[in-house]
Formats: structure tokens, C-alpha cells, sequence
């Protein structure tokens, strides 16, 4: 089976920085994958790639069969707007700082693109909103507003967010890493219930050490714009084969030894 | 005698009480100037601004450079222009639309200049998001980034609303009969410029800090995250 997303030789720089190396990666379809490593390792700059937030400078890119450069030779980034939005309607993403809209409400919130974007109807558009609201656990909260919310609910209405325009990629760039530790637990909670769906392709960007080792299928070690090591997680984590693995490993885990509060399941 | 009333010079106050109603007529075309050059500069700068963001070079630099134009040089010299220099282009507008067009077009090259601030306020995070939801740039612009800017940019374009109402004016040097025309009027025909002059003074400031408090009320009234277009 074709990979859904595969990266080719992709090399991307920001001015004299190169950040991805001849990149070359695959992802199969369902797969759910986590990309670890140190800050500035590259594995943020290969979710932004994918979300077209960022643009590269050589290699090729596919989604699901599709380029990210269009078929007259353009780049990704001259692209037109119908090329653009043919990608992303591919691809959801959950960041790091949240990004709700503050002045919307909860469920607008979530109901706004698929009905601007989608065009679906606004009554069939709030009754998935509403689903997806009690999925993440939020049902009384559809008429709050962002501000009113912790921290933790403002991720886990992202992540419905997210889920509302029908993604067959979610993206994940470190959705845990801006909040408070005890609100940490809620959130990886819903995104441990969502790695059971099938067909759903997710990559992850964590620091999350024993959150990664428990739902991924797949681990990636990057360091300095490549992938040095990857595997299954058990094998991963207990036998890492490249010393620059173990180094980060034993830096990481060093920190994160005991088991968390954390990572009990969400209510 | 205007507009049919007829002034009485006796005393200074029977004097002004006399031409009050006359300097009315003005203040109602000081305010409809105003108010229509106050719309152009509302609507045209937030065009100015869009358009100075554009990927196309071309567009945005000859935006930036008529802004940069428009906002450097003596709204006076763009009022004896399109008053005096449009018509040699066959383009004849009645003097009130001149000069309402004028303040228009000065104050549009300022308002881009508050808009741009505030589209640039809006954090990255809010267009990268809309952008992952799939949002249209026009979209993005509708939906996520205008209404968040409005409660931002209300207190810079209140100020402008009070300086162009000042600046109303200067349209009575291309023949519209606001306040200050109608006054200067009054004292040619009465040789009495104290009174009509410094009633037009007077009349302004209360407008102006009235306008003041509006907004005032609009920029506390205004939910501070920004408000839905739709």
C-alpha cells in the first residue's frame, strides 16, 4: 500500500540554517508515529511542512498521493490557492499554544470552519460540534469562551476542533508542552482515545516519553534535520541502538523516571 | 440677512444669538462632510491596507507609495488639486463632494496606517491555525483577523474622527459653505469678525469632546477579544 505521506529528499532551510537534510520519510496510512529529539532537531519544522505553514526548498512531498509542488512545476509555495487548499483539506493540526479563537465561542469555535470551508449546513455542523465536545468531555462547555477555559479544555476543544474538518493526517506539535503539569493528563487522554481510531494517521511531537512508548506504532529519534534511529517503542526505548539516542534518552528520561500523575486516563 | 434670517449688530450677544441660526446651516454641512469623508477613510484604508499586504509586488508597492504620498503632503495643496486640476480631466464634482473626497482620501492614507497596525497585532498563531483549518486567505481575513483587530484599532481611529471633524474647515476655501464659510461671510457683509469667528470656535468644542466620549463608550462597550463579523 502506498505510504499516505513521503518525504523525499526534502531539504529546508531558514536562510544560512539548514533545519531538514535530504530528508526522506514515510508514513502509512493509520500509522501513528512520534517524533522526539532536542529543540531544533527539525521534527516541529516537518509538522509545519505538512501543514503548509512552512515552505522547503528542495526534495518532493506527498500526502496521499498528492504533491505539495503542482503539476506545471511550481513550488509548494507559489502554488495557488485551490492547490493549497486541495492539501490541506488533508491535514489538521493541534499546536502547541492552543490558537482558539478568542472571539468565538466554543462551539463557533469548532462549527466555524466546517461550515465556511465544508459548506456544511450550520445545524448538522453543530450537532457534530456537539459530539465531538462530549468526546473530549466538554458537552457544558459550548458556550464558553476561550478565556473562560483552563488550559487543558482550551487544548481538548483544539483537538475538536481539529477533528471537525475530517483530517485523514492530525498533527500534533507538542499539544502538552504550554500547560500546567496536573492538566497535562486530560489532554493525552484524549489523544490516547483517538490513536484507537483506525484510519486516522497521526504524527506527534512530544517530550512525553512513556505517553509515546504507549500509543505510537512507530518512534523517530531526530537529530540536527535527519532521522538517526527509529522503531517500535518497546524496542526503542529498551534496547536504543545509536549512542546519540541513548544520550538523549538518559537526559529525558532521567527527568521523567517515576511514573506520572499524568498519565492515569482522563475522567 | 441668510437663509432668511437677518442679524442684529446692537450688542455682541443679541449679535451671535442672531446669527446662530445661520452658522447652523453650516454645522449641518461641517458634520455631512465628516461624515462622508469619515466613511471613505473607513472603508478605503482598509482596502489600502489589504492591498499593501499583497503577494503581487506591484499592487502593494503602489499602494504603499500613494499612502506614503497621500499622508506626506498638505491636505490643503490635495484640496486646490482635485478642486482645481480634476476638472481639466473632465471631471467635474459639486465642491461639497470635492472637499468631502479630500478628507476622504487624506484621512484613508491614516486609517491604512492604523489598520496595518492592527492587522499585524493579530498573533501568528491565529492565521496559522486558520490556515490548518483549511480558511481561505479571504476568510482569514473575515473571519479570524478583522474582527479581532476592531477592538484594537478603535481608540486610533476615534482620534481621527475628532482631528478630521477639526479639519472640515479648511473646505471653505474651495466655495463650501460650512461654519467658518458662512462666518467669514457674515463678518465681509457686517465688518464684524469677533463674533462670528469665535462662535465657530465655540461651537466646536463641545462637538469634539462629544465625539470624544462616544468613543469613549464604543471602545469600553467593545469585547476586548474581538467581535464576529457574521
Amino acid at each position: 500500500m502506498n505510504p499516505i505521506i513521503r518525504f523525499q529528499n526534502v531539504t529546508k532551510r531558514f536562510g544560512a540554517l539548514t533545519v531538514l537534510d535530504n530528508f526522506n520519510f514515510e508514513v502509512q496510512r493509520g500509522e501513528k508515529v512520534t517524533l522526539i529529539g532536542p529543540s531544533g532537531s527539525g521534527k516541529s519544522t516537518v509538522l509545519r511542512i505538512l501543514m503548509t505553514l512552512e515552505p522547503f526548498q528542495e526534495g518532493l512531498l506527498e500526502i496521499d498521493g498528492t504533491s505539495y509542488h503542482e503539476p506545471n512545476g511550481r513550488g509548494p509555495f507559489k502554488a495557488s490557492e485551490q492547490h493549497l487548499h486541495k492539501i490541506r483539506s488533508n491535514v489538521g493540526m493541534v499546536f502547541q499554544s492552543f490558537n482558539l479563537f478568542p472571539h468565538m465561542t466554543v462551539l463557533r469555535n469548532i462549527v466555524e470552519a466546517p461550515v465556511a470551508v465544508l459548506k456544511m449546513k450550520r445545524e448538522e455542523a453543530e450537532s457534530r460540534a456537539t459530539e465531538l465536545l462530549r468526546m473530549v468531555g466538554l458537552s457544558d462547555k459550548k458556550d464558553h469562551f476561550p478565556s473562560q477555559l483552563s488550559g487543558g479544555q482550551q487544548q481538548r476543544v483544539a483537538i475538536a476542533r481539529a477533528l471537525a474538518m475530517r483530517p485523514r493526517v492530525l498533527l500534533f506539535d507538542e499539544p502538552t508542552s504550554a500547560l500546567d503539569p496536573q492538566l497535562v493528563g486530560e489532554v493525552l487522554g484524549v489523544i490516547r482515545d483517538l490513536a484507537h481510531e483506525h484510519d486516522l494517521t497521526m504524527l506527534l511531537v512530544t517530550h512525553e516519553m512513556r505517553f509515546a512508548r504507549e500509543v505510537s506504532d512507530r518512534v523517530c529519534f531526530f537529530d540536527k534535520g535527519r532521522i538517526v534511529e527509529q522503531g517500535e517503542p518497546n524496542r526503542f526505548f529498551s534496547n536504543p541502538q545509536q549512542p546519540r539516542t541513548r544520550e538523549f534518552l538518559s537526559s529525558i528520561l532521567g527527568e521523567q523516571g517515576a511514573p506520572r500523575e499524568s498519565l492515569k486516563r482522563a475522567p | 440677512m441668510m437663509y432668511g434670517y437677518a442679524w442684529d449688530t446692537s450688542t455682541p450677544l443679541t449679535f451671535a444669538l442672531s446669527i446662530l441660526p445661520i452658522l447652523g446651516f453650516g454645522l449641518l454641512v461641517t458634520l455631512q462632510a465628516a461624515a462622508v469623508g469619515y466613511a471613505i477613510a473607513l472603508v478605503l484604508g482598509l482596502v489600502l491596507a489589504l492591498l499593501r499586504r499583497s503577494r503581487i509586488k506591484a499592487i502593494s508597492w503602489t499602494v504603499a507609495g500613494f499612502t506614503e504620498f497621500v499622508r506626506d503632503t498638505p491636505l490643503l495643496v490635495q484640496l486646490f488639486f482635485l478642486y482645481y486640476v480634476l476638472p481639466d480631466f473632465g471631471i467635474v464634482l459639486p465642491a461639497f463632494m470635492t472637499g468631502a473626497l479630500a478628507l476622504g482620501l487624506q484621512y484613508s492614507a491614516y486609517t491604512s496606517e492604523v489598520y496595518r497596525a492592527g492587522i499585524g497585532a493579530v498573533p501568528r498563531g491565529q492565521w496559522e491555525a486558520a490556515t490548518a483549518l483549511n480558511l481561505s486567505r479571504l476568510l482569514v481575513y473575515r473571519d479570524i483577523v478583522v474582527p479581532q483587530m476592531i477592538p484594537r484599532i478603535v481608540p486610533a481611529l476615534g482620534n481621527y474622527l475628532v482631528s478630521m471633524l477639526k479639519e472640515t474647515p479648511v473646505l471653505s476655501v474651495v466655495t463650501v459653505l460650512d461654519m467658518l464659510g458662512l462666518a467669514n461671510m457674515i463678518g465681509e457683509r457686517t465688518f464684524e469678525y469677533l463674533v462670528p469667528l469665535s462662535l465657530v470656535g465655540l461651537i466646536f468644542l463641545p462637538m469634539t469632546l462629544i465625539c470624544s466620549a462616544l468613543i469613549y463608550l464604543v471602545e469600553r462597550a467593545l469585547p476586548k477579544s474581538g467581535i464576529p463579523l457574521r
